[in-house]
């Protein structure tokens, strides 16, 4: 319509892509146990579900924090009138030291620089507006987050240019990737004014090694430019080691103090860790006095509910609670990630290896008709149409290799996770397998055989290379 | 070749838009809050503290508020009667909202416009606050250049809210005290010139109604003749409605809503209104914004816009038992009416008493008064000494009327809703001390013999260049100070 803006009638919002089209499909038939037992299962969305129990127990013991009260009184007048974009600083202390804690203290956050915005989703494009001008570019490795193309590119005019990463050597971020997709952001004509990276990864469930950060500071650091780490998935790192944050680093290298430091800012949420998505909890972290300042006036757009800061900063401030809860959600995140990579394995389809993250990186490359695009979009569409699981498709991440689908488990009973491990069995051995329980095999019979007969006959296994990890 | 200062090299790091001054706090406006924040008053702590008569809020109807949260602790997800809903509330992050938390909303909006219009909850898109919401409206209306007609005065927030990230301009739609800075067709006109010769294409219109500043509602002709010229201009009418409830005394509310149904061949593709429950409800701290458009493409893609600032589930399950408890809403905006009317009234009839100016109005949560006549000159620079003699001296922090684009010096806004009686009573005083003062100053000045005089029998030796109406006031039983036979603000 001529009446709109170019921003409201163009696509770069992003929601035409795949990553979309499969929620909308599990919007129209999704799963139940009971209800609708033939639904599309949801394994494409990464949201963590595991641990409600604890903090609903928490709630229980602590009716204070629960009813807006304070010291027996009703602070509830108090807080339907706060709004100031500095936020709860009760809150901002908590937030902090509870960054730090996920950090094995091995860092401090100062509450001073941290800034309250709408979900990770405003944080990322707060940072592009503050960072950033119309035309600018940031890079980012590849696979990364569907949303991205959304969050930073579409009210802001920011470009994203890639900076492709392989299976090869387990789609790590090597120099001369850095290198080419700079070049290639000149070839554009578009001026770089940083590097985003998510760590751990979305979608690949990996944390980013030292070397790596080392690599980035050094790029960063070499073309005068910003590094945006986007740390949202840091509590679900389930290996005891493994996380290692961009500002250690920093710390390390005995950079902090530094310009470099200041170009360096780290995004935060509890949607993942604590499974929250619902409360808009978003977090900026910086260095940089004036990215600080600008982005507090700016969360004027999306600051966090005061009801919701109160409640959480008194979470969050409970030390014995945020210690016992890292720890359980690791474990639970742990068991069921083994659960879905034995599954996985048992049918002869594997992970990336993976120590963090709601889901799984999965590689169905011999499950591909051709090494074509096409094939994973064909594969992936039988996968949410008839075999009824919705995941997400790597081309959908901007994953350079075809056949590559990220995999959610967090979001779902462990019932669910093996019955959408049934029904990838059941897809991929076709229907000569018969050694599985009677009540699943009869749920899926009529579904699936006529339609896994024919791919049967296309499906052609390649050989897989040996991932280098 | 000169190198860059340390400053210049951060600037250059950043984007324009964090490096330059368009959130707009640089103003001399928020120097009052600055004052404020450094030294708030307080009846015991700090009597001679600053009272905050700049902060627009409905403050009046906390104790209902509170009392509802505390008698239903099912509203909430954290409490034994709520928690079984928690983990369902938390993992909901659907941009199109609880649909309880829409319909609540909805019907929230038509009993605050006495039931005359109905609203559809799937038109209702949540945003960070109304703040959120004309962002929204202006990234989805208009592109960086383009312009919006504003009505001035208006409320100093939009030159962040519409321009700042978006790249729109504000063009002024000047309006004058001379009819009540009432939008006349010819201001529409002109600014619709100036736009034009300024090469900004104009993609729309947007009011305030009932006003901020002024605290004025449009009746129902001007409101159709607005939508009549949007219509015929193909360009949007924007209407931002977050003071509908508060209306008092005889004062009526139309809303756009209303109105399109009288206008035949209207385009409500072209219709949008900005809402919030942050005056009406005193809830600011919960951020609940909405826009609401006609405009079935305008919702979807505010919808989809909206992933940058939805309200929190935790608040949408409050606001949508709260909203749905009919019996509960009805009373509050009753009770909340009955207050600020006797808020207000308390302030005017203060101000009568002193013969201070005020604009009348009957909606809002400020009163628009008037100071001309203690201008030294009728300038800007005038109005700023005033203002920091007010804010410094008197220990108040009101709203000078250049900071809301006011074509004529002389005009403050000054808050009433978000303090109690006595708080009320010692600004008034104050004011009262400072009139007084001027007076004897003046009186030193003009006339040395008369400074003996006690101030309340007094005139003002103020010049008036305009001759004013006698205003039919509401004279407050319990006003300390007799109602003296003075200036009144031409309505």
């Amino acid at each position: 319509m001529g009446i709109l803006s170019r921003k409201a009638t163009c696509n770069t919002h992003g929601q035409d892509s795949s990553y979309f089209l499969g929620w909308e499909e599990y919007e129209k038939n999704p799963y139940d146990e009971v209800k609708n037992p033939d639904g599309i299962i949801q394994t494409g969305l990464a949201e963590n579900q595991l641990s409600f129990d604890l903090i609903e127990s928490w709630l229980a013991k602590n009716p204070e924090a629960a009813n807006f009260e304070r010291e027996g009184q009703s602070i509830f007048r108090e807080l339907a009138l706060f709004q100031d974009y500095h936020g709860l600083p009760s809150f901002k202390n908590a937030m902090a030291d509870f960054m730090s804690e996920n950090r094995g203290n091995r860092v401090s956050f100062d509450p001073k620089k941290l800034v309250l915005t709408a979900g990770a989703t405003s944080a990322n494009e707060t940072l592009m507006f503050c960072l950033a001008d119309p035309g600018d570019a940031f890079l980012l490795p590849t696979p990364y987050y569907p949303g991205f193309d959304r969050d930073l590119k579409w009210r802001t005019g920011v470009e994203i240019v890639p900076i492709q990463c392989t299976s090869a050597n387990g789609f790590r971020i090597t120099k001369s990737a850095l290198e080419e997709a700079y070049k290639q952001a000149q070839k554009l004509n578009l001026k770089v004014k940083g590097v985003l990276i998510t760590n751990p990864s979305n979608p690949l469930g990996t944390t980013t090694t030292r070397t790596e950060l080392n690599r980035l500071l050094d790029f960063v650091s070499r073309k005068n430019i910003h590094l945006i780490s986007d740390e949202i998935y840091s509590g679900t790192v389930f290996t005891s080691t493994g996380f290692i944050s961009v500002l250690e680093v920093l710390k390390e290298k005995k950079l902090e103090n530094t310009d470099v430091s200041k170009r360096v800012h780290i995004v935060y949420s509890l949607s993942k860790d604590l499974g929250l998505p619902g409360f808009r909890v978003g977090v900026i972290y910086s260095n940089d006095d004036i990215v600080v300042a600008a982005a507090t006036k700016m969360s004027s757009f999306g600051l966090i509910s005061s009801q919701t800061q109160y409640l959480l900063s008194a979470l969050l401030s409970d030390k014995n609670f945020t210690k016992n809860y890292l720890k359980e959600n690791q474990i639970r995140l742990k068991n069921r990630h083994d659960k879905l990579v034995s599954g996985l394995e048992a049918v002869g389809i594997e992970c990336l290896k993976s120590n963090a993250g709601l889901f799984c990186w999965v590689d169905m490359r011999h499950l591909l008709r051709s090494n074509t695009f096409e094939a994973e979009i064909e594969l992936w569409k039988k996968i949410v149409y008839e075999v009824k699981l919705n995941i997400s498709p790597g081309s959908s991440c901007h994953c350079n290799e075809p056949g590559w689908f990220r995999v959610c488990f967090a979001n779902m009973s462990e019932e669910t996770l093996k019955v959408a491990l049934i029904r990838l069995k059941m897809f991929v051995d076709g229907p000569s397998s018969t050694t599985r329980s009677q009540s699943e095999h009869q749920r899926l019979k009529t579904l699936t055989k006529m339609k896994v007969s024919n791919w049967v006959l296309r499906l052609s296994f390649q050989d897989r290379e040996p991932e280098e990890r | 070749m000169v190198a860059l200062t340390a400053e210049k090299q951060d600037q250059n790091l950043l984007s324009r838009m964090a490096a330059g001054d368009g959130h707009g706090e640089k103003s001399a406006y928020f120097d009052g809050w600055k004052a404020y924040e450094e030294n708030p008053f307080h009846p015991i702590d700090r009597p001679d503290g600053v009272i905050q008569m700049g902060l627009a809020e409905n403050q009046l109807c906390g104790d209902l508020m509170r009392k509802w949260v505390l008698e239903h602790p099912e509203a909430s997800i954290c409490t034994a009667e709520g928690v079984n809903q928690f983990s369902d509330i938390a993992i909901f992050q659907d941009y199109h909202g609880l649909p309880e938390f829409r319909q609540a909303v909805a019907k929230f909006m038509e009993k605050t416009r006495n039931n005359k219009v109905k609203f559809d909850p799937d038109r209702i898109v949540m945003s960070g606050g109304a703040t959120g919401a004309h962002e929204t409206v202006a990234f989805c209306l208009a592109n960086p250049g383009d312009g919006f007609l504003v009505p001035t005065p208006y409320y100093p927030g939009f030159d962040r809210d519409l321009r700042w990230r978006t790249g729109v301009n504000l063009v002024p739609v000047t309006c004058h005290s001379s009819n009540g800075f009432k939008i006349t067709a010819e201001a529409l006109d002109a600014a619709y010139e100036n736009a034009r010769v300024s090469n900004i294409p104009v993609k729309g219109l947007l009011i305030t109604n009932p006003s901020n500043p002024l605290g004025t509602t449009l009746d129902r002709d001007c409101l159709k003749s607005l939508v009549k010229f949007t219509n015929d201009k193909g360009i949007h009418l924007i209407a931002d409605e977050i003071y509908a409830a508060t209306t008092f005394g005889e004062s009526e509310f139309i809303s756009v809503a209303e109105v399109i149904d009288e206008i035949p061949d209207c385009n409500t593709d072209l219709i949008h209104i900005v809402y919030s429950l942050s005056k009406d409800m005193g809830l600011p701290g919960l951020r609940v914004g909405i826009v609401y458009s006609y405009n079935d493409r305008v919702v979807q893609i505010a919808r989809k816009m909206s992933s940058f600032g939805l309200v929190s589930s935790q608040t949408q399950h409050l606001i949508a038992k709260m909203l749905s408890d009919e019996d509960f809403v009805d009373e509050f905006i009753r009770k909340s009416k009955l207050r600020l009317a006797e808020r207000h009234a308390e302030l005017t009839t203060g101000l009568d008493g002193l013969g201070i100016g005020w604009l009348k109005a009957g909606a809002g949560l400020f009163i628009w008064m008037d100071l001309r006549n203690l201008l030294k000159t009728a300038t800007f620079d005038s109005e700023m000494e005033l203002w920091r003699v007010i804010v410094h001296k008197v220990k108040l922090n009101v709203s000078p009327g250049g900071s809301c684009h006011c074509h004529e010096p002389g005009w403050f806004r000054v808050c009433f809703a978000n303090m109690d009686y006595q708080t009320m009573e010692t600004a008034l005083e104050r004011i009262r001390v400072f009139t007084c003062q001027i007076e004897e100053e003046s009186l030193i000045l003009t006339k040395p013999m008369a400074k003996k005089k006690k101030c309340w029998q007094s005139s003002l030796r103020l010049s008036f260049k305009d001759t004013r109406r006698f205003e039919e006031g509401f004279f407050s039983p319990h006003s300390p100070v007799p109602p003296s036979p003075l200036v009144r603000a031409q309505i």
